[in-house]
């Protein structure tokens, strides 16, 4: 949250405009989420397409119902530096009255925050993909929402111990991007790594899902970065402008690194390289100036290329490459503040080539604090969660495939060989099509 | 020379293929086939449409072997495809008239075997001509 709530000590009236825009702001974040779900379905392969996208429709089922019960609460009552209280649960006391130093009804502010707690929880479902349970999963999800998500949404947005220093956060690098990406580093060292994992080629079955997951979440990023201002201000207007053109630095970036590796500049490279740029302005978009942006972008490529060359190396099965992705981007982003903040664009505070070598400090212990907690609080909710349930799928499951053994569904079904059962399930005396049984045996045979 | 085809599950086909390169049976075809061999079904239901899969996404291989290779063919696609459970498949051993390489025009026994074994045969004895 970037104002500066001194400044508006009185109860602001709410502003028709901030508010148009923050409807729409918001709806753009929730779509993220499915595009989220499209990406990654095409980075899984085909029998685990279905699985991978319901993470993230689950992410929306259940976020949402935690946010509204507790989670929004934990986040953004009270000046408590750790947590914040109970006084919005179940959504008590948000109402159309603004919430102080913003120009939007509250119910609005809380929408647009749910939205992102929704998200950060389904990014996280890219660490376990093709093996993480989908029970185990809505479980984890309910947990995380409120007791990883709500505590540094509190830290960074809400009145907590790093918003009163003064770091600068302006759409959830600390909360998003690290808390996504270190806790689905420990997500993936708990879970452990897929059946096949290190022994086959397990490769994307789609990349054209991949490319138009990625472009609809750069554009769903523009409500992301664009509302996180609250208002329709410079910070604002920055932060939206910024999303375009980080991004792009980073594709080009990663067009060049691409061919010195490969020889080839490659399309699902260019994919990852888009989230990488949203992500890298994400935490900087109100703060920095748009020459300062083009340099994150390309800049931030590198460490963030780097992981993801080198991650599946390791047997750490990271699967969708979070932690590169969102947690070293994000990690470079809040640091990036430090040295190029700008009070001539932001209105705020100086970085360190500004002369407030503060500010630096400020965002260094965003840096350190936000991994530390959300890989260490991640871990030890798994650990507890699979002391009360398998969190993985067995081989067999995994060898199936996870559309079929978790959902009974799946993605490309071609119908050859469905037999129409009655609805009691007790019936194949229809048969589907010509009226054959499909097999070999007749289906519906009297005798 | 026989021509061996074994149906296995699609999860198998990769310890398949394992399995007979290390048997260094050489020269396959692979296709996705759907069947059905008294496996227990699948029921998926999509929206109020219960159904129940009859046919099982499986793979073909096809393998031309020289007839001392039937016997570790079959062993490979055995250890390669086995899960103990139904639905495992099964494998078929068909003579074989004729084979022939388009590339080369060899027939027969020349053609089922590979070309770097081909090679190294012929490099090893120094003057060992075929007609």
């Amino acid at each position: 949250m970037s104002i500066d709530l001194g400044i508006f000590a009185q109860a602001s009236p709410i502003d028709t405009g901030d508010t148009a825009w923050m409807l729409a702001a918001t709806a753009l974040v929730l779509m993220m989420t499915p595009a989220l779900g499209l990406f990654y379905a095409g980075l899984v392969r085909s029998r685990n397409t279905l699985n991978t996208f319901m993470m993230c429709v689950a992410a929306i089922a259940v976020a949402t119902v935690t946010w509204a019960a507790i989670g929004y609460s934990f986040a953004f009552d009270g000046e408590n530096d750790l947590i914040g209280g109970f006084g919005h649960a179940f959504l008590n006391d948000v109402t159309f009255e603004p919430r102080d130093g913003s120009t939007i009804p509250h119910l609005l502010f809380f929408a647009f925050q749910a939205t992102f707690c929704i998200i950060t929880t389904a990014l996280i479902s890219g660490a376990v993909v093709e093996r993480m349970r989908f029970g185990a999963f809505l479980a984890f999800s309910a947990l995380w929402s409120v007791l990883v998500y709500s505590v540094l949404a509190h830290w960074a947005f809400g009145g907590g111990w790093l918003f009163e220093r003064g770091t600068l956060d302006f759409a959830g690098g600390v909360p998003v991007e690290m808390g996504s990406g270190f806790s689905a580093l420990a997500a993936a060292l708990v879970i452990g790594t897929r059946k096949d994992y290190g022994r086959q080629a397990l490769l994307p079955h789609n990349a054209v899902y991949v490319l138009l997951g990625a472009g609809l979440l750069w554009f769903g990023w523009f409500g992301f970065n664009g509302g996180s201002g609250f208002n329709t201000g410079a910070n604002s207007v920055l932060a939206f402008t910024n999303t375009l053109l980080t991004p792009a630095a980073s594709l080009l970036v990663w067009f060049v690194l691409d061919a010195i590796r490969g020889r080839r500049v490659t399309a699902i490279g260019a994919a990852t390289a888009i989230i990488v740029g949203c992500v890298l302005i994400t935490p900087a978009g109100g703060y920095v100036s748009p020459g300062w942006a083009l340099a994150l972008g390309a800049l931030g490529a590198l460490p963030c290329y780097a992981v993801v060359a080198l991650r599946p190396r390791t047997r750490v099965d990271e699967t969708l490459d979070v932690l590169a992705v969102h947690g070293i981007a994000g990690f470079v982003g809040i640091l990036f503040i430090g040295f190029v903040a700008e009070v001539g664009w932001n209105g705020l505070s100086d970085g360190l080539f500004y002369g407030n070598a503060g500010q630096l400090l400020d965002q260094v212990l965003a840096a350190l604090a936000a991994p530390a907690y959300a890989f260490g609080a991640t871990y030890v909710l798994l650990r507890l969660l699979g002391l009360v349930m398998p969190l993985r799928a067995t081989d067999h499951d995994q060898a199936i495939g996870m559309d079929v053994t978790q959902h009974g569904e799946e993605a490309y079904v071609t119908g050859e060989g469905a037999i129409l059962v009655f609805p009691d399930g007790d019936g194949v005396d229809e048969v589907a099509g010509d009226g054959r049984g499909a097999r070999g045996t007749p289906v519906a045979d009297p005798a | 020379m026989k021509l061996v085809i074994g149906i296995v599950r699609p999860e198998k086909a990769n310890d398949v293929l394992e399995a007979l390169y290390r048997a260094e049976v050489r020269g396959l075809s692979l296709s996705r086939v759907q069947g059905h061999g008294g496996e227990l079904d699948r029921v998926e239901t999509y929206r109020g449409t219960t159904v129940q899969m009859g046919l099982s996404e499986k793979v073909r291989f096809e393998i031309a072997v020289s007839d001392e290779f039937v016997e570790p063919t079959i062993t490979a696609l055995c250890e390669g495809g086995r899960t103990d459970d139904v639905g495992d498949g099964k494998i078929f051993v068909l003579p074989l008239e004729r084979v022939v390489r388009i590339r080369t025009g060899e027939t027969d026994h020349a053609a089922v075997t590979p070309v770097d074994k081909a090679r190294t045969a012929l490099a090893r004895p120094p003057a060992s001509t075929t007609p």
